[in-house]
């Protein structure tokens, strides 16, 4: 369900369906193997992610967190659906979040 | 009215939300509607297991939906310790992101896609979830 692309640069993780709190803890270790390895540009492509729930949203702030503490790192979400910007919305916390339209230039963001 | 029973345990999760989204959309709510009680009772489910039976275990959640002419109202019974909805402090959201704190987020979620929701403890039985979406 969840796949990663390493790149030169910035790291790719792609999920697919539901992501909640019997899934997000496969997705948190994705970003974990990630961070733990150096890599803190981090693009999550949500292309085909249909639901995200308050656990899925605490993994990617988490590891946003972590990103930051290093030079020039961040997590960045591309492509999420309308449901998903508007569940960050109801949240309150769209703000923290920088969203892209396409993996492209989610990665050219770095 | 549509009523199942799962065991409380996060794999249930997305059979918990088929079921109520399922019936929603086939109730006429729209896509951004159905996806909102999707959301509501996944974190309320989810608060079911984590706060109100301390784990996944042995619990059950009994969910219906019952759809009329203005919307759908989902039930969720479980019985686990009461839960009082004002012990929880209001998420506050608005502070450094290394200052972030998860807590609350769910209730949050659960009261802003919802147009009514009710917590009602059943005395030495569990509690009872109302939650209303209007059309």
């Amino acid at each position: 369900m969840v796949e990663t692309i390493r790149m030169e640069k910035v790291d790719v993780v792609k999920a697919a369906g539901r992501i909640d709190s019997h899934s997000s803890p496969e997705l948190k270790d994705a970003f974990d193997v990630l961070l733990n390895d150096g890599r803190n540009k981090l693009v999550f492509d949500m292309s085909e992610v249909e639901f995200l729930s308050s656990s899925g949203v605490w993994v990617l702030l988490e590891t946003q967190k972590r990103a930051r503490r290093r030079s020039k790192g961040d997590l960045v979400l591309a492509n999420p659906s309308d449901n998903i910007k508007k569940t960050l919305d109801l949240a309150g916390l769209m703000h923290f979040m920088k969203i892209f339209d396409g993996v492209d230039t989610a990665v050219a963001g770095f | 009215m549509p009523k199942a029973t799962f065991e409380a345990r996060y794999e249930n999760l997305g059979r918990i939300c088929e079921f109520v989204s399922s019936t929603a959309k086939r109730a006429g709510l729209d896509d951004s509607a159905a996806y909102a009680v999707e959301l509501a009772t996944n974190e309320a489910c989810t608060n079911i297991i984590e706060h109100g039976y301390g784990g996944e275990g042995d619990g059950q959640i009994e969910c219906s939906i019952e759809a009329d002419d203005g919307g759908v109202t989902v039930v969720l019974l479980d019985w686990s310790r009461p839960f009082d909805p004002s012990s929880v402090p209001e998420a506050d959201f608005e502070v450094p992101l290394e200052e972030l704190n998860p807590r609350g987020a769910g209730l949050r979620l659960i009261r802003g896609s919802m147009d009514e929701v009710q917590f009602e403890p059943i005395p030495g039985n569990g509690n009872r979830l109302t939650m209303r979406k209007s059309r």
